[in-house]
Formats: C-alpha cells, structure tokens, sequence
C-alpha cells in the first residue's frame, strides 16, 4: 500500500458566478492528522463536501484518488462505504433518540425477521462509546448530554461504518477547554489506531498542538502544505498563508478613554426557565463604562449568554430579580423592545438561530431591530432603508455583491458584520456582544475589532463575551470573570493573565470569595 | 454600480414569480384552443364572480402561511359571517348595511378569539384553528336553526352579483369599465416608472429599458383586453372593485409597513424576530385578527353571490385558499410568499375549475386534477429551490 491515503488532483468546483475551488491538489498521508486552514469562504468546507461526495462526481472537475485509485462518489453512502466520513460543524443527531439510536441511525444493527436487534445495538455502541473514552449508558437521550459529549457520539458513530479517513469541520467550535483536549488527545489516539484524520480548524493553536502536517487553502486555491515538525511552521506563517499579507498585530490598537458609567447591573439573580428551583445566575453585579471595553470570561455553561440574555428583555429565564441602572437611572428592560428603547443591544452568540432570518436579504435584516427608525405610522420607507443596508455594507466592508442577496449565503464572518449592522442600526449606548468573533477568519475577526474600536471610540460602552481568552486579553479595557453563575472576579486587562483568568473562572462555590 | 439584467437574468432572477406566471399563460391558453367558450366576456366574468371568496381567503391566508402558521377555519367561518349578515338582515329585517357589518364585526370578534389561543396561550395555529373549524360550523348551525335563510335581494344581493356599467353610456361596450380599466393601467405604469428611476437613484440593478417598456406594455395589454371583455358583457363586477382594492391595500401592507415586516420576520427566524424586539404575540394575533375580518367579508360576498346562508356553506374554502398560496409560491416553514403570488395561485385554480366545467368534467376529475396541480407546483418549487442551493 502506497503511503498517500487520499489525493485529490485539479479540484476545480463552480457554482452558479462563482469559482469556489480552482484546481486544489490535496495529499494526505496514511495515519496522519491533516489539518486544513482558511478564512471563511476560502473553500475549505466546499472541498470537503467533494470529497464526501456531497457534491456528487460530475458536478466538479478533477480526480479523487483512494489508496492510489480514483474514486467516483455519487453520494455520501458511496464514500462512506469506503470508509471516508464527514462530521460536519453542525452535528447531526436526533436529540430525542438514544446514543445508540443515534449512532446506529441508518445503519441498524438487523437481527431475525429484519427486526432490530436493540441488544446487539445497544451492546456494540457501548464497546465504540469506551473507545472514544465516553462514559454514559447508551440508551441516554441524545439532548441530556451536552455538546462534548455529542460530537464523541458522532466520532463513535463514525467508527461503527469502519472509518478510515474521518473529517472533522471544526470539531471544537462549540467545546469548552477541557471537552477540546478530550478530543484532541482521542484523535491521537485514533490516529496511533490508523485512523487517518482531516481537520478544518480556525483555532490556530490547536493545530499547532495536533496536526502532523497542514494545508492552507485562500480564494479556493491550495497555497501551501506545511510540516509541523519543521521549525518554520509557526502560527504566525499560517496566519500570513491565510490572509495573504502579514498580521503582526492581530487586535488593532487603540487608546482608551474611558467616561463616564454607562450600566450597572446589581444583585442580577435568574431561575432555570424550566428547573425553577436552580439557580443559574446567583447575584450577579457588573458596570460597564462609556467608551470602555469590558470582557466576560468563563466557561461553556458558566451562564455568560444566560446573564446577558436575562437582561436583554428578559430573553432567559424566569423570576429574575436584580436592578439594571442606565447612567445612573433604573430602567425597565423587561421586554426587549424596551431594552432596545434604552439603548442596549445584545448580538448573540448563535447568529444562524437566533441572529439573522437566513431566508430574507441583507437589507431587510439589517433593518430587523430599528425598523421604528425607518418608518412613519407604521409605513417603511423602503428606499431609505435599502440606502441604510448599502451604507453599512460599505462601512462594515460586507462582501456581497447586493444588499438584495440571502444572508444565508454569506460567509460566516460576512452574516456577523450584518448582525453588528443590525444592533448599530439601533444606535446603541451599549452593546453586549457574544462570541462576536465564533467561526470567522482571522482577516474578519480583525475587521470586527475594528469596529468594536470605532464603537467605544465613539463613546459607547461594549460588553464582549469571549472563550478566547487572548481575545478578551487583546481587545477589553476591564475583564470580569464568571463560575457557575456567579461573577468571581474583576480586573483592569493589564493585570489579568490566561492563567489567573483561569483560575477565578473554574473557582467553585466555595472559594468565591466576593 | 448601477447594472441592467437582460431577460434571462430577469426570469431565473425570480423563477417562482415567473413560472407560476408562466404555468397560468399555459393553462389559459390550453382552455381557450380546446373551448371556443373559455375567452368569451361572458364566462370571464363568470370566473371573477365564481372564485372572488376564495381570492380574498387566499389573502387573508397568505399572511398567516408567511406567519408560519395555517387557518383551517376559513372555511367554517365564511358560513358562520353569512350566516350572521342572514339573521339580522333577513330573519329581523334590518338594513342591509348592518347585516355587513355584522358579518365582519363576528369575523373579527373570531379571529381574536383564535388569535388569543394562538399568540397569548402558544397553542399551534393548526389546533386552534381545527377546533375553530368545528366550533363555527357549529355555530352556524345554532344561528341558523339548521335551516336556510334567504333570499337578501336589493343592495345586499349586488354586492357580489352587480355591475358598475352604463355610467358613462357606450355602444354595447361599457365606456365606464374601459375607462377605469385605463386608468388603473396608467397608474401602474407610473408606479413602474418611479420605483425604477427609484432603484437607479439608489445603485440597484434594475432590467434593461426596453424590457421594462416591454414588460409595462404585455401588462397594459393583457388588462385592457381584459377590461374590453369585461365592458362586452355585463360591466365592471363590484367584487372585482373590492377585490382589486383589497389586493391593493394588502400588497402594500405585507411589503411596505413595519406589520408587514414583522410577519416575515417571524416566519423566517422566531427566536431571531423576537431578540430584534419584534412583539411576536401582538403580531401573531393581529394576524390572526385580520384573517377573521378577510373571512367576515368573504362570508358576505359569498353568501351575497348564493343570496342566502346555508348551513353548510364554505365548506373545504380553507382548503383551496391554502392551496392557492402554496401554488402561489409560499413556503410551509413560512417566511415567504406574496399576496401576487397567492392571487396568481388562486386564479390558476380558479381558471382549471372554469375550465374544467366547460368541458363537462365532473367534480370527481376536477378534484383529481386540482390535487396534482398542487403537487406539482409546490414539487417545481422545491426542485428549483434544490438546484439553486447546490
């Protein structure tokens, strides 16, 4: 057997206006984690969807070549059946099925009379459920374990159809620390097992952490492949493959000059919405400054997006008690049209499902939230408002070619600067950004900061809810930490440190001391 | 970066627009070569006057379907309002007018009862609606003492049978009908003309010159010929003047007003509608509201047209106002449709039924038919919608 498992020769793959893919060669070596990197749109999920047979052969130019023979895929059941399978950002599993429902799912364990035999089932998803290192019973539903756990369960599904090449679109988008480095030391493991692994990943130092070798895709072209091993293949040569042009600064500098308070928010307690005995968010206080940056630190689950989602017109929870002053004042922002009157906005985390109608255009999402402003007795001026989306597409550098194209096909980074055009629409005091920077390129998440610059410079007040830690270091004036619902510390950004981060961000109840 | 689209641009640039425009061409050319008949002034008026109910459900039941919902009591409701009109203007002999308003003011009184379940409760739109089907045809029954009442006659009777003709004389061909027939079309190139010097003025693409000429005239044409059968026969139907208003007003209110926008909204993203500060119950019950009032005037033109209420009257409205919408280009998930597109919808189902009868087929082949046309449109849909997404 040669030693190239995969190559793909002159993948070229057009949609209607557009070249996604110009003759791409991709070689991965057998028992390798392979890592491709690229900014959103370069291209990267495109190619992976040629090779899993999403598109099916035919729809694109070039040659996939298996073990040295090329392959033609029809579908995704064509590639999996040899052993090449994809688990894709967003995970496919049926939340109300089991682990092992799910894991079988389309691939059912058969016994006598084609009926299916649930012991069997239930007995093989244990023994793949211990390879992955996942310890639950595998008749537990899929929505009570948590997304870690979820995306073991699609590795473990992925090892039942016998997987020789597995692909993996940002597997740790969505994990905290911890769930990441489970999973990256499992697929060492699998690696070391002869599992032959293709990772997308944005997270620059997890590839550098993991990937053997690591290919750069930018405007649908491959520009280099990279050995890890060699001293060359820093981050910082990724990151200049990437963008095309160097990025000595990765956060824009930018002078604070801090005013007035802007919001405090005291005593903030909030309920489960559905547990109505837990506690999620138990006494939480913060402010946050005219022209100040302040960052959120903590954990998946600690209840970042909770805390600002309570205070956004009550958007979480239940029997939510606490005060939130504006300059000084109380103010009611108990609906979210009220908050939005106040002058708060709140871009969430989860822009495809809770950011932006993904059907409708850019114009009339970026008018979503400030509608009112458009419009005289419930009138819209149309031709105002498409005046309004051409202004910030302009000034957010948005790249579509028409305000009149679906949001749903941007990229990810374009589709966020359109809910930051939405929320600075409403022209805003404050502005809560979560995760504004989740699964968008370096050259976007650069252009975000900027803006987030021009923000404070302009006088108003930015809450950035961040996991990146080097992130909230680069860009926050004032970081306030929070652990299992309660803020453990608070700290201007020049004394605060990943490691001390760290610390009050796991410190549990106990130890709180505030 | 002001561009022209050529025509082929223009048509795949809005091929659900297109082809349900286009199917509609065919399908009216296919009548008119198999029955001489089909294009006569005659049965055009007929087929206005035999469909307008359910062109006006059809609007009414767009929004809803934009909504994300469905309305299943459409149907129920139209015979409860004209039923209602029927008691108090025929069983107490009251004035025609109070008889109208009657049948609205229940129609409303309807929809905020649905609308309340629906927005304030969160009970899916298809249960309350199932359990509103029942409940006013129930009603119906109750107010109506199982029995049928009729006749109206006078003003109420012409409200869906009468005509405006005669007004301005003319030689066999009514100059009133041709006359705002004209003027509607001159509006309509007006309103072409700005909107296009609008769109230049804000950098959009628009289509070519001649094209847009092209286009403004095939309409002007189609509708004045239309309006020339029209004047033929017996006039201008007064359910055409209401039903062209009301198309109007609701064209305006889905695509221009901050309601309108909300609906969409809601539709295409809930969770994303409700954290933009979109008041989605008030919203949802308007809709709901509104359906009720379009449902209330439907009760009246139809029951008008039948000069009387009967029990069972509307039955299986819902299913073909539902029907022209999905034909129209509506999507199930919500979040998309036009009341154009609806009406185009309705008129293709309205015009196979004329069709149909003329050539003498009976219902059970009218309903078969009815029912692949349904497939096929909305099958056409999603194949269009699969090869645009791959």
């Amino acid at each position: 057997m040669s030693d190239t498992i995969l190559e793909m020769r002159g993948i070229t793959k057009t949609f209607p206006g557009v070249k996604a893919l110009e003759d791409v060669t991709l070689k991965v070596r057998r028992g390798e984690i392979h890592a491709i990197c690229g900014e959103n749109g370069a291209g990267k999920s495109t190619l992976m969807k040629v090779l899993s047979g999403v598109y099916p052969h035919g729809t694109y130019e070039g040659d996939i070549l298996l073990d040295g023979d090329p392959v033609r895929f029809a579908s995704i059941n064509d590639s999996e059946s040899q052993g090449v399978v994809i688990i894709h950002q967003e995970l496919a599993l049926v939340p109300h099925l089991s682990i092992a429902e799910n894991m079988y799912l389309g691939n059912e364990r058969r016994g006598r009379g084609g009926l299916i035999d649930w012991h069997r089932t239930n007995r093989d998803a244990t023994e793949l459920m211990d390879r992955v290192g996942l310890h639950e019973l595998p008749v537990t539903k899929i929505g009570h374990i948590g997304v870690g756990k979820q995306q073991l369960v699609e590795i473990a599904k992925a090892l039942s159809k016998d997987v020789r090449l597995l692909i993996l679109d940002e597997p740790t988008a969505a994990l905290n620390d911890s769930d990441s480095a489970h999973l990256l030391g499992l697929l060492r493991q699998l690696r070391d097992q002869g599992v032959t692994c293709i990772m997308i990943s944005h997270k620059l130092g997890e590839i550098a952490d993991i990937a053997d070798r690591t290919t750069i895709i930018r405007d649908g072209r491959t520009i280099e492949t990279l050995d890890m091993g060699e001293a060359g293949s820093t981050q910082d040569r990724i990151i200049r493959g990437m963008v095309g042009r160097d990025m000595e600064h990765r956060y824009p500098e930018r002078e604070p000059h801090v005013g007035e308070e802007m919001l405090r928010v005291e005593q903030w307690r909030v309920h489960h919405p559905t547990q109505t005995d837990r506690v999620v968010i138990d006494d939480a206080s913060f402010s946050v400054r005219a022209g100040e940056v302040v960052g959120i630190a903590g954990l998946m689950g600690a209840g970042r997006t909770e805390l600002m989602m309570s205070i956004f017109g009550r958007s979480y929870g239940r029997d939510i008690s606490g005060r939130v002053l504006k300059q000084g004042q109380e103010v009611d922002v108990s609906t979210v049209s009220r908050a939005i009157g106040h002058g708060i906005a709140y871009a969430t985390e989860d822009r495809k499902a809770y950011g932006l109608n993904l059907i409708d255009d850019i114009r009339h999402n970026t008018s979503a939230a400030g509608l009112d402003k458009l419009s005289r007795l419930g009138w819209v001026n149309g031709l105002e408002e498409l005046k309004v989306a051409q202004d910030y597409r302009r000034d957010l550098n948005t790249r579509t070619p028409s305000v009149l194209n679906s949001v749903g096909k941007l990229s990810g980074g374009n589709q966020q600067k359109v809910v930051l055009a939405k929320w600075l629409f409403t022209d805003p005091d404050v502005l809560i950004l979560d995760e504004p920077t989740r699964g968008i390129d370096v050259g976007a998440k650069y252009e975000i900061y900027t803006i987030i610059n021009r923000m404070v410079a302009a006088g108003k007040a930015v809450v950035v809810i961040s996991s990146e830690l080097p992130e909230l270091l680069g860009i926050s004036d004032r970081i306030y930490t929070l652990a299992f619902g309660r803020i453990t510390g608070e700290m201007p950004v020049a004394e605060a440190t990943q490691e001390r981060l760290m610390s009050l961000m796991t410190m549990e109840k106990e130890g709180a001391a505030r | 970066m002001t561009g022209t689209l050529n025509l082929k641009e223009l048509l795949t640039s809005n091929i659900r627009q297109s082809g349900i425009l286009l199917a509609l061409v065919v399908i009216v050319g296919f009548f008119s070569v198999l029955q001489p008949n089909f294009l006569t002034p005659g049965n055009l008026t007929n087929i206005v006057l035999q469909y307008s109910y359910i062109l006006i459900l059809a609007i009414g039941m767009i929004i809803v379907i934009i909504g994300g919902h469905i309305d299943l009591s459409v149907g129920s409701l139209v015979a409860l309002t004209g039923a209602t009109a029927a008691v108090v203007s025929i069983r107490s002999g009251m004035p025609w007018w109070v008889g109208v308003l009657a049948a609205l003011a229940v129609g409303v009184l309807a929809g905020c009862w649905q609308g309340f379940w629906v927005a304030y409760v969160g009970i899916p739109a298809f249960i309350v609606t199932l359990a509103g089907m029942l409940i006013f045809r129930g009603l119906t029954f109750q107010v109506l003492d199982n029995v049928s009442l009729s006749p109206f006659g006078g003003t109420y009777y012409q409200i869906a049978n009468g005509f405006q003709n005669g007004i301005l004389g003319g030689y066999g061909v009514d100059v009133f009908t041709l006359v705002i027939f004209a003027v509607a079309v001159l509006g309509y190139a007006v309103n072409a003309w700005r909107q296009r010097r609008a769109a230049v003025s804000y950098e959009q693409e628009v289509g070519a010159l001649p094209l847009f000429v092209l286009k403004v005239v095939a309409v002007g044409a189609v509708v004045m010929w239309f309006g020339y059968q029209l004047a033929q026969s017996r006039g201008l139907p007064n359910v055409l003047i209401l039903l062209a208003v009301l198309v109007l007003i609701y064209g305006l209110v889905t695509q221009k007003t901050v309601f309108g926008r909300n609906v969409y909204a809601i539709g295409g993203n809930l969770t994303a509608a409700k954290l933009s500060g979109v008041k989605v119950k008030k919203v949802n019950f308007l809709i709901f509201v509104n359906m009720g009032l379009l449902s209330g005037i439907a009760g009246v033109v139809f029951s008008s047209r039948m000069n009387g209420a009967q029990p069972g009257a509307g039955n299986m409205f819902e299913l073909d106002a539902i029907a022209a919408c999905f034909i129209g280009g509506a999507a199930v998930t919500g979040g998309v449709g036009r009341v154009s597109g609806a009406m185009i919808g309705g008129l293709i189902m309205a015009v196979m039924s004329n069709g149909m009868q003329l050539m003498g087929a009976d219902q059970s082949t009218q309903q078969l038919v009815k029912g692949l046309v349904l497939l096929l449109a909305v099958a056409f849909d999603v194949y269009n919608k699969r090869r645009a997404g791959s």
